[in-house]
């Protein structure tokens, strides 16, 4: 077990080198620069950079230098001084943009993984050992409507909800006079009563799918031969169904934990603007827009670190629940 | 027909009386097992033997109540000895209630055909056969981890103490299968069935599985319900004989009245398509005429008649026959029992 997480964390860093290098590579390779970009914003405002003056700021930011110059002066600042850039844009550090926001992303996230395994595991099992059964229809629907409305619709709904019937200030994560507060319980209980909204989109929409997979993965495996050897050990059926098949039929989910962080970085951008989340996907999305690349280099290249450590953790947790995975 | 309601006598183990077991399908009714009854005495093997579709696993899964759920337990009794001088009707236990749930694992065993799925594939050997031992002997850990690696001993596995640490796949067959022989044998069993467990092994591992039984049964004394399709298994290992067909018992006997004097022409047509020892090598060997008929739609009269050579029209598709008694606790369940003429086996 230990000299196979020792491997998989090793064969992790040359993924994570390369992956750094292709982020950097990739916000480079848009036509123009952020110089151009903010030559052609101030141009709609009716100023003007003269030619002169962009060569100057392309200097002083030296955009000028080869690729891999940049890219090391970029990624040695990071490793070294937790140093991601200045954000043109924004005319501040990146960390300064990204730490409190990936924060939050990481809560919402987690958060809502949680609720969607609490409800989606126990339903999906339930609705499989009773198959056909009135509670099985009935999330079949609940099913098929949480995958069919779209994430931004159910959380407008929601938020039109919250604020028509329950009178509660909803959109962001914290109302204004907290905003800048520091974090006290009060602050902690405003956000929760935020929280909840971006949660139950997120849940509802993940449960719907996940108990449709489910409830296959244990109609198959309830089907094989060694669980009737587990009920002619004269096991209870409880102990059979929990100790037996979601063994087995959780291992495909365990291998996708690690691509629920980056999901919600990208896939659900639209939900997080819709509801005015502080989270990384609008922010992501906007400096994408303005090809501020500091800021956007340093989120892709955390969305990929991401997705590199969550695959690791994945892997790892399937080595310790599956056997046949850890002795292969 | 009246079900036997007299007791059972003080060796019998087992006994099925008028068995039947039907499937609710789509397509209709499925009458798999119409009628069994067989029986085991302490520490008897019982060989079942029939073609494929014949309903032995179905009836094996009755004793055991591990019927899927679509199964409709039709009628007739289920009776078992777990002790001298108790009886318990297994039949009209509920399907998953305690009482069930001691017998199976605890006084009844069971190994299945398929040894590369029969076994937990996230849990050691070790891991399976404590947790049956914990929960029918309510011993701690370490008395079980003791009893599992006695038990690996049993059955011949190299190094138990390191075996019990193993998972299924790192197994071959063979060592599955002794794997699961030390599971079902785990609670010292009275009974202990056998559902083909030889049939997905080679013949070289087959032939040490089969030895391996019957010494175990020997140091042991259980008694075994032994399903298969192999005749030749069955001279080897039991001592009594129940021939199925078509959810019914053709014929019952000892081992030596089966071979040498088959009263029913199931049985005899059975013989007739295996080789045998001590016989002139130019015999060719029959094969049964026809397909076993769809369960949907079984023969009248006797199930068997389609492919009887000694069918009686007018009399065997029409009449089921009744079950004909024979010296030596020898039963076949054919209109001319008794009277088929001679034939070279
Ligand atoms: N769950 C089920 N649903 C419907 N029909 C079933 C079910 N289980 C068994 N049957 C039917 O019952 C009949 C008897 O099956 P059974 O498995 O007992 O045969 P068998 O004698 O054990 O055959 P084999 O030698 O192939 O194992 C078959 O026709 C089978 O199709
Ligand atoms: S009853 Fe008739 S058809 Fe059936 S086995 Fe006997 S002779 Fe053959
Ligand atoms: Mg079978």
């Amino acid at each position: 077990m230990v000299g196979y997480i020792t491997k998989r964390a090793l064969w992790a860093i040359p993924t994570l080198v390369f992956v750094s290098f292709i982020s950097f590579v990739i916000i480079q390779l848009p036509p123009g620069d952020y110089i151009t970009a903010y030559a052609a914003q101030l141009r709609h405002g009716g100023e003007y950079l003269t030619e002169a003056q962009e060569a100057a700021m392309r200097q002083q930011y030296g955009l000028n230098d080869p690729i891999l110059v940049q890219y090391w002066r970029w990624i040695s600042n990071i490793l070294f001084r937790g140093d991601f850039g200045h954000s043109l844009e924004w005319n501040a550090p990146v960390s300064s943009l990204i730490w409190e926001r990936l924060g939050l992303t990481l809560a919402i996230s987690t958060l809502s993984m949680v609720f969607t395994w609490i409800i989606a595991i126990p339903v999906g099992v339930y609705a499989a050992t009773r198959q056909y059964s009135l509670f099985d229809y009935l999330f079949t629907v609940f099913g098929f409507l949480g995958k069919g409305i779209p994430d931004f619709l159910l959380a407008l709904i929601l938020m039109w909800l919250g604020f028509t019937w329950l009178n509660m200030d909803v959109g962001g994560l914290l109302s204004p006079r907290y905003e800048s507060a520091p974090w006290t319980f009060d602050k902690v209980l405003n956000l929760l009563s935020h929280l909840w909204i971006p949660v139950v989109v997120l849940a509802t929409g993940g449960a719907a799918g996940l108990i449709r997979v489910m409830r296959a993965n244990m109609l198959d495996e309830m089907g094989k031969p060694y669980v009737e050897t587990a009920y002619a050990q004269g096991l209870s059926e409880r102990q059979v169904v929990w100790g037996y098949p979601v063994r087995v039929a959780l291992n495909p989910f365990i291998s996708t934990v690690g691509w629920a962080l980056p999901a919600l970085f990208s896939g659900d951008v639209i939900t997080a603007v819709v509801l005015n989340l502080p989270t990384t996907g609008p922010l992501l999305l906007q400096a994408l827009k303005m090809q501020d690349m500091y800021l956007a280099g340093s989120f892709i290249l955390i969305l990929s670190v991401f997705t590199v450590v969550g695959t690791l953790v994945s892997d790892v947790l399937l080595a310790w629940s599956d056997p046949r995975i850890r002795y292969a | 027909m009246s079900v036997n309601t007299t007791p059972m006598p003080p060796e019998r183990l087992l006994q099925l009386d008028d068995v039947h077991v039907h499937f609710s399908m789509r397509e209709g009714l499925v009458r798999a097992v119409n009628g069994v009854s067989y029986h085991v005495d302490r520490g008897e093997v019982l060989g079942i033997v029939g073609e494929s579709g014949s309903g032995k696993s179905v009836t094996a899964r009755a004793i055991m109540r591990l019927l899927s759920k679509n199964a409709i337990e039709a009628g007739g009794r289920i009776r078992f000895r777990p002790e001298p001088g108790k009886e318990v009707e297994i039949s009209s236990l509920p399907r998953d209630g305690r009482q069930v749930r001691e017998l199976r694992g605890g006084h009844i065993g069971m190994i299945f055909q398929e040894p590369m799925t029969a076994l937990s594939p996230v849990h050691s050997i070790g891991t399976q056969i404590m947790r049956t031992v914990m929960l029918h002997r309510r011993v701690g850990k370490e008395a079980a981890r003791a009893r599992a690696i006695e038990l690996l001993e049993r059955v011949q596995l190299p190094k138990p103490t390191e075996m019990i640490e193993r998972y299924p796949h790192q197994l071959s067959g063979g060592m599955r299968q002794r794997a699961m022989i030390a599971l079902a044998l785990s609670c010292d069993p009275a009974l202990l069935i056998a559902d083909e467990p030889t049939t997905a092994l080679d013949v070289t591992t087959e032939a040490q599985i089969l030895e391996l039984l019957k010494s175990l049964q020997a140091e042991m004394g259980m008694a075994i319900v032994f399903i298969t399709h192999n005749f030749g298994v069955v001279a080897d290992i039991a001592d009594r004989v129940a021939v199925m067909y078509l959810g019914r018992i053709a014929e019952t006997g000892s081992v030596d009245d089966i071979f040498y004097q088959p009263k029913h022409p199931y049985t005899r047509a059975l013989l007739q398509s295996i080789p045998r020892l001590g016989q002139a090598p130019v015999r060719r060997l029959k094969t049964i005429p026809g397909m076993v008929p769809d369960p949907f739609n079984a023969p009248a009269g006797c199930a068997f008649h389609p492919r009887c050579a000694y069918a009686v029209p007018g009399r065997c598709d029409t009449l089921v026959p009744e079950v004909s008694l024979f010296p030596g606790d020898q039963s076949a369940r054919c209109h001319l029992a008794g009277e088929l003429p001679e034939e070279a086996l």
